[in-house]
């Protein structure tokens, strides 16, 4: 399983992950390393096993629908790169 | 060490109720000692000094009938958010964060009266198993500082190795808490997934994810996991069941208790003085009423392939919330929306955890699913059910942590594989969610040796009786490195 520089920028956008062009060749060549490691699964027999998501096999548990949580709005707005008026402040989205 | 920074922690908490000295001498004497220290070893990345010596304050003003660790210090790895104390799991996207609130973790043990005396260094997003991947820079080893930790706790290991903290936490995704502790000379355990709740942990890997302590001892780690266990409504994953008294259940014995040992774990790769030893270990138990049975875990060699697969996944999922906006890095001068996104995080993640964004975006692209992640979700049941059909013949499974003692620094960080096989004994354990504990058992060329046991499910008392029965007949864990004696 070979990926190449081309497909490493194509998972890189997926990803939202900027990579220096100067880094494709060593993120290709070891990411097809690791992907041909992982491909010894492929010799294992998984006929009819179900996929085991979750450790413990339970589901999720539910709880009552109920406000617990007080309003901390300005708190968790503090933590943002950028805040103005109450909001998450990015680049213009719409010209 | 000096007369408080030495001792355990039952030791301390006899010590703090007969006032044979105050919570405010025992949380400088550590205070003084880290200062001393943390230079050559870059344990912490943060001290809480301040907050430490007035919590102890109120501590002593509050001994009558205080609770056993009242008073006993502590550290928190980095990726356990701190109200109001930076929490960067070690890495540049949250350098500038300061949790609003605190880790589930972290307010049971202030509940319990501990006091944390800082954040410890780790692999960013504890992505590792050298702490090479911290964006502050690597841990030293204090049994030599020219090696690795271990990761991805490495700096709360080296921290209760070199008798800074007397214990820590730590989390363990696939080894993180029992390969530093092995690599360190000291006790790590591991628990079962949902017995910690990982409310406040930043999330790795979430089906994988559970907390531990690193202490000196099993006696010591008990008290703290109690603490620490136990059902949160906050958490959906949190199992809602007792938690054992693991410190009253240390002293039973090991006569007939049945210990499963995996032909797998004795494998290629397993250093030969590390074999060693573990085998030793393991004849010590039998000597003292154990019984020793061959097993075999017939998909074990698949558990690194499986995690490579799923971790990843979960990790690009997970950490697809730092985007720049709401906490964390951002880029200078964003473009436009898209730029923002992906300046903030290119510059904000570290080259290991890009590359496992980048697998596990690729194992779930359209196209790949079935073969990549579906196939890993299969041998993932494989693997349990190998342990679960192993627990029905014996009590204990044990074998080494880790496959070598630890290496040097930059020896594997340029080889990504080499690195993952680090963990070749510790990754099935979270795949099956199970848990697990490293105990200290001698050592090859003055670097330490540990030997891991795994119990079933919810079974943390055994882990740590049999580790303090282990404790007991050997003196491995009071052994404390030159320099940080």
């Amino acid at each position: 399983m070979s990926i190449d520089e081309s497909e490493v920028r194509r998972i890189a956008e997926l990803a939202r992950l900027g990579i220096d062009e100067a880094d494709l060749g060593r993120y290709a060549d070891e990411l097809s390393r690791i992907l041909d490691f992982v491909r010894q699964l492929d010799a294992a027999d998984t006929d009819g096993v179900a996929p085991m998501a979750h450790p413990l096999d339970v589901h999720q548990r539910l709880r009552p629908d109920q406000v617990t949580e007080s309003d901390r709005r300005d708190e968790f707005l503090s933590q943002a790169p950028e805040a103005g008026a109450g909001l998450y402040l990015v680049p213009r989205v719409i010209e | 060490m000096s007369e408080l920074t030495g001792m355990s922690l039952t030791a301390m908490a006899r010590g703090l109720a007969g006032r044979e000295f105050s919570a405010v001498e025992l949380a400088s004497a550590h205070l003084e000692r880290i200062e001393a220290h943390n230079g050559a070893l870059n344990a912490f990345l943060a001290v809480t000094g301040e907050r430490a010596l007035e919590a102890a304050k109120r501590a002593e003003g509050s001994r009558e009938g205080a609770a056993p660790l009242s008073g006993l210090p502590l550290a928190h790895k980095d990726i356990f958010c701190t109200a109001g104390v930076a929490t960067t799991c070690g890495s540049r996207m949250l350098e500038p964060f300061v949790p609003p609130y605190d880790a589930t973790v972290v307010s049971r043990l202030e509940r319990a009266g501990m006091i944390s005396l800082g954040k410890t260094n780790m692999d960013e997003f504890a992505m590792g198993s050298s702490n090479e991947n911290s964006h502050f820079g690597p841990v030293r080893n204090p049994w030599d500082t020219s090696r690795v930790p271990g990761g991805s706790s490495g700096g709360s290991a080296a921290a209760v190795a070199a008798g800074l903290v007397p214990a820590a936490t730590g989390t363990d995704t696939g080894g993180s808490v029992r390969q530093p502790a092995a690599l360190t000379g000291i006790t790590g355990i591991k628990a079962t997934y949902g017995r910690v709740s990982r409310l406040g942990m930043i999330a790795f890997a979430s089906s994988l994810d559970q907390a531990g302590v690193l202490a000196r001892s099993c006696e010591d780690a008990a008290w703290v996991l109690e603490a620490m266990a136990g059902f949160d409504p906050a958490d959906s994953t949190s199992v809602d069941r007792p938690v054992d008294d693991y410190p009253a259940l240390l002293d039973r014995e090991l006569k007939g208790l049945r210990i499963g040992v995996p032909r797998e774990y004795f494998g290629e790769g397993l250093d030969p003085g590390v074999d060693e030893r573990v085998r030793a270990a393991l004849s010590e138990l039998e000597a003292n009423g154990a019984e020793i049975r061959e097993i075999s875990l017939k998909s074990a060699e698949l558990a690194v392939p499986a995690y490579y697969i799923i971790a990843p996944a979960e990790c690009s999922s997970n950490l697809a919330r730092y985007d720049g906006v709401r906490y964390g890095h951002r880029c200078k001068d964003p473009a436009d929306l898209m730029d923002l996104y992906v300046r903030s995080r290119g510059e904000g993640f570290g080259p290991e955890v890009k590359r496992r964004i980048m697998i596990g975006t690729y194992a779930l692209s359209a196209g790949y699913y079935d073969a990549y992640y579906r196939k890993a979700q299969q041998v993932r049941r494989l693997i349990a059910d190998d342990f679960r059909s192993a627990f029905g013949d014996v009590d204990v499974i044990a074998g080494p942590t880790s496959p070598t003692t630890a290496f040097r620094i930059g020896e594997r960080s340029e080889d990504p594989l080499a690195m993952y096989l680090s963990d070749i004994n510790t990754i099935a354990v979270n795949l099956a969610g199970l848990p697990g504990i490293s105990v200290p058992c001698g050592f090859v060329d003055d670097l330490p040796v540990g030997l891991q046991l795994v119990a079933p499910w919810f079974e943390e008392a055994r882990l740590l009786t049999v580790g303090h029965q282990y404790q007991q007949m050997t003196d491995w864990h009071t052994r404390s490195p030159k320099g940080f004696d």
